[in-house]
C-alpha cells in the first residue's frame, strides 16, 4: 500500500534545491499572510512550509524535531522530548477488551487523557464509555456515555470503552483529502498534526467516533503534560487539527503497555503483538470468542471485545 | 500582441462599466459590501478562536456550512439544465440565457469555495491540498475528486464567458468550433461536480444515512430544479430592468422541464422514506429524527416537512400548464422550489446524516451566529460577483457597449446583437 511509506527509510534528496532563494522568500512572506490570517499569531516560514511527514528527509525530520522541541519549551517552560521511533519490524499490534471484566469506571479514560496530552479545556477524551442495557446487549441507541452514578458497576448494565479500533481497512485515511493521515506497518493508524488542513472528513468516515477535533485552542497546564512524546502521538497539538488514539505509540514502540491497560484495575485491557504466537492477545484470540465493532462495516480492526468470564 | 492589447483594453472597459450605474446599482452594492463586511468580522472572530465559535462539534462536525456547500454545488450543476435544450436540441429562445446560466455557476462556485474555505480547521495550509504543490490523495479521497471537478467547471466557466463577452466586445463572431465543444464538455463536467459531490457523502458506511445508491440521483434532480428557480426569477428582472429579449416561451419552457425534475425528485424521497421506514432497520434513526424527531429531539421536524410540502406544491404548480404560465404562480413555485431543496440538500442532508452520532448520541445541532453571519457574508459575494458579472455582460450581450462605442453605453437604441445565434 502506498500509504505505509516508512519515513524514515532511505529518501530521495529533496528536488526544491535549486529553486530554494524563490521559495524561502515565497515561503516567508506567504507564511506572514497565512500567520495573520489564521489568527494563530505567528507560523514560522519552516512551519508553514513543512511538508508532509512521510516526504521528509531525516534531516528535516531532526529539524522539525528540534523546532517543535523548542516550541513546547517556550510554551510550556519545561523540556518536551519529541521521539519518531519508527515501527517495530515483526510487530503488527492488537488489542483486546473483556467486555464481561469492565467496569465502566474510566479510569482508562483519564489515564490516556493524561498521558496523551488531551486538551482539559475544551475538554478532548479519546475513549468513550459507553453504558449499555444488559437486555439490550450492543445497542448504541440505547448507549449512554454520561451516565453518572455513585458507583459502578450499575445493576442491568455492562460497560463498552470504545476508541479507535486501529482498522486494517481505514476508511479514515481513504478520505483524507492531503493524505495527513496513514496506517503504519505496526498497524497503527496516525495523524500527522502539522500537514492536517482540518476538513475534518475523517470525522465523517469514522464509524467509532474515534477522532476528535481540536475546535478551541487546546489547554494543557504545563505541571501536567507529559513530556516523553511522539511525533506522530502525544506531542501537544495545535487548534483546529484532528487527532486520535495511536495505542500510545510513545510508549508501545518502546515495549511499554498503553496507558489504558497499564490502568486498569479490573485486567479487561489486553494488549500485544498479533504475530508472535506465543502473545497473550494470540492466546486471547485463539481460546475465546472474540467479535469485532461494526464488522459489517470491513474496516478490519486490530481492536477485537470479547467474554473472557 | 494585438489582441493582448485588445484583451487589455476589454478589461479595462469592462472595469469601467462596473464603477458607473445608477443609484439602485450603487446602494445594493454598497448593501453586498456591507454584509460581507460584516461576515468578514465574524470570519475573522471565528479564526481567532477556532472552529469552537461555530456550534459543530465532533458529534455533528460538519453543519451549516457544508450544508450550504452542498446546496450551491447543485445550482451551479444546474446551468446545464439551460446548455442542454439550447445547444443539443438547438432551441433558439433558450440560447440567449444560458450564458446567464454560466454566470450564475461563477458565482455559485465561488460561493462553494468560500464556504469549504470557511469550514475547514487550518485554511493556511491550504496549499497542502493543490496538485502537485501539496499532496492531493487522488484518486483515494472523494474530496480529491471534488477539488478538481469543481475547480474545472469554474475555469470551464470562466472561459466561456469570458470568451463570448471579449467576441461582443469586439463584435467579432465567436468560433463555433471552440465553444461548442466547451459548451457540450461542461455538461458532463457539471453533472460530474454534483455525482462526485454526492459521493463524497455516499462512500462513508459509517452513515447510513448517506449511504444510499440513490443520493446521486437524488442530487442531479433536486439541482435542476433549484437552479432553474433562481434563474426564472433573474430572467424577468433582467428583461424588465434591460433590453435583454428573454421569451416568454423560453421561461414557460425551463419551467416545464423543472416540473418533470421535480417530480423526479419527489419520488426519489419517496423510495428512500418507504425502504427506510418500512424495513424499519436500526437505520431508521436518521430519517425519523429528520421527519419525527427522536427522543424527544425535534428540531428538524417542522423544516423537513416544509421542504416536502413546498416541493409537493411546486411540483403541481409547474406541472399544470395554466398555473406554469401565470406569472404569481409561477414566481410563487420558484421561491417554494428554493425553499424546498435548500432546506433538503442544507440542513436536511447533513445534521441527520450526522444524527444520531456513530456511538448513538444525539447532539442537537443549530448554527450559531458566527456561523450565519459568515455564511451571510458568502452568499454576499456570490451575489456581488453576478451581479458584477451581469453589469458588464448585459450591455455587451446586447451590443451596446463594444470596443469602436465603448462608454457610450446605454443609450444608443441600435438593433441588439445576439452573441449567441450563428
Amino acid at each position: 500500500m502506498t500509504d505505509e511509506l516508512n519515513p524514515r527509510g532511505p529518501h530521495e534528496p529533496c528536488d526544491c534545491e535549486g529553486e530554494g532563494s524563490r521559495r524561502l522568500f515565497l515561503g516567508t512572506a506567504v507564511a506572514a499572510v497565512a500567520g495573520a490570517l489564521t489568527g494563530c499569531g505567528k507560523i514560522s516560514r519552516e512551519e508553514f512550509l513543512q511538508h508532509n511527514f512521510r516526504e521528509l528527509s531525516k534531516d528535516e525530520v531532526n529539524s522539525v524535531i528540534a523546532r517543535l522541541e523548542q516550541e513546547y519549551r517556550e510554551k510550556y517552560g519545561k523540556e518536551v522530548h519529541v521521539g519518531n521511533e519508527p515501527p517495530l519490524p515483526g510487530v503488527i499490534f492488537g488489542y483486546a477488551l473483556d467486555l464481561s471484566r469492565c467496569v465502566g469506571c474510566r479510569r482508562c479514560v483519564y489515564a490516556c487523557v493524561k498521558e496523551n496530552n488531551q486538551s482539559r479545556d475544551p475538554q478532548i477524551q479519546w475513549i468513550r464509555v459507553l453504558q449499555m442495557d444488559k437486555e439490550d446487549g450492543v445497542d448504541l441507541q440505547h448507549a449512554n456515555q454520561y451516565y453518572n452514578p455513585e458507583e459502578v458497576p450499575e445493576e442491568g448494565h455492562f460497560y463498552m470503552p470504545v476508541q479507535c479500533q486501529q482498522c486494517s481497512n481505514p476508511p479514515c485515511v481513504k478520505v483524507c483529502p492531503v493524505g495527513a493521515t496513514w496506517r503504519e506497518k505496526d498497524g497503527i493508524v496516525v495523524v500527522d498534526y502539522n500537514w492536517c488542513i482540518g476538513c475534518r472528513y475523517c470525522m465523517a468516515a469514522c464509524p467509532y467516533g474515534a477522532r476528535h477535533f481540536n475546535w478551541g485552542e487546546p489547554h494543557v497546564p504545563s505541571a501536567d503534560v507529559n513530556p516523553e512524546t511522539h511525533y506522530l502521538g502525544n506531542r501537544p497539538r495545535p487548534k483546529g487539527v484532528v487527532e486520535k488514539c495511536t495505542f500510545c505509540i510513545q510508549r508501545t514502540r518502546k515495549g511499554r503497555y498503553p496507558a489504558c491497560v497499564e490502568i486498569c484495575p479490573t485486567g479487561s485491557r489486553k494488549f500485544g503483538n498479533l504475530l508472535d504466537p506465543k502473545s497473550e492477545i494470540r492466546y486471547i484470540l485463539e481460546n475465546k470468542r472474540v467479535f469485532k465493532f461494526k464488522e459489517d462495516l470491513n474496516t478490519k480492526p486490530n481492536f477485537f471485545y470479547f467474554y473472557g468470564v | 500582441m494585438a489582441t493582448l492589447r485588445t484583451f487589455g483594453r476589454f478589461l479595462l472597459d469592462t472595469l469601467r462599466i462596473l464603477v458607473r450605474g445608477n443609484r439602485t446599482y450603487f446602494i445594493w452594492v454598497g448593501f453586498l459590501l456591507a454584509l460581507i463586511a460584516l461576515g468578514a468580522w465574524a470570519y475573522i472572530g471565528q479564526l481567532h478562536q477556532g472552529l469552537i465559535a461555530t456550534h459543530m462539534r465532533d458529534q455533528v462536525s460538519w453543519g451549516f456550512y457544508i450544508g450550504n456547500f452542498t446546496f450551491l454545488v447543485g445550482v451551479a450543476a444546474a446551468s446545464i439544465m439551460l446548455v442542454i435544450p439550447a445547444y443539443i436540441y438547438d432551441w433558439e429562445p433558450i440560447k440567449e440565457i444560458t450564458i446567464l446560466g454560466e454566470m450564475l455557476a461563477i458565482s455559485a462556485l465561488i460561493m462553494c469555495l468560500g464556504f469549504v474555505m470557511v469550514d475547514i480547521g487550518r485554511p493556511d495550509r491550504f496549499w497542502h491540498i493543490m496538485p502537485f504543490v501539496g499532496r492531493l490523495n487522488w484518486p483515494h479521497s472523494l474530496l480529491a475528486w471534488d477539488v478538481l471537478v469543481l475547480n474545472t467547471y469554474l475555469l470551464l466557466n470562466c472561459f466561456v464567458v469570458t470568451y463570448l463577452l471579449y467576441c461582443a466586445y469586439t463584435e467579432k463572431h465567436y468560433v463555433k468550433n471552440l465553444v461548442l465543444p466547451l459548451v457540450l464538455l461542461s455538461i458532463p463536467v457539471a453533472v460530474s461536480i454534483h455525482t462526485v459531490t454526492a459521493y463524497l457523502y455516499n462512500g462513508l458506511a459509517a452513515r447510513p444515512f448517506w449511504n444510499s445508491a440513490i443520493l446521486a440521483p437524488k442530487f442531479l434532480a433536486s439541482a435542476f430544479c433549484s437552479g432553474p428557480a433562481i434563474l426564472l426569477i433573474l430572467l424577468q428582472i433582467l428583461r424588465k430592468t434591460t433590453k435583454l429579449r428573454i421569451t416568454d416561451a423560453a421561461i414557460f419552457k425551463v419551467a416545464e422541464l423543472m416540473a418533470y425534475t421535480m417530480g423526479f425528485n419527489l419520488f426519489l424521497t419517496a423510495a428512500e422514506a418507504f425502504k427506510e421506514f418500512y424495513s424499519n432497520t436500526e437505520h431508521v434513526v436518521y430519517s425519523q429524527y429528520l421527519y419525527f424527531g427522536l427522543k424527544g429531539h425535534n428540531t428538524l421536524v417542522p423544516f423537513a416537512w416544509a421542504s416536502v410540502l413546498c416541493g409537493l406544491a411546486a411540483f403541481l404548480l409547474f406541472l399544470v400548464p395554466r398555473t406554469r404560465t401565470n406569472w404569481i404562480t409561477l414566481n410563487i413555485g420558484c421561491v417554494l422550489i428554493y425553499s424546498s431543496v435548500y432546506i433538503e440538500k442544507g440542513m436536511g442532508l447533513i445534521i441527520p446524516g450526522l444524527t444520531p452520532d456513530t456511538l448513538g448520541e444525539i447532539y442537537v445541532y443549530r448554527p450559531s451566529v458566527t456561523e450565519v453571519l459568515v455564511a451571510a457574508g458568502i452568499f454576499a459575494i456570490g451575489f456581488l460577483v453576478f451581479t458584477l458579472l451581469l453589469k458588464a455582460a448585459v450591455p455587451m450581450m446586447l451590443g451596446e457597449f463594444t470596443h469602436r462605442k465603448n462608454g457610450g453605453a446605454s443609450d444608443h437604441p441600435e438593433a441588439p446583437i445576439p452573441i449567441t445565434t450563428h
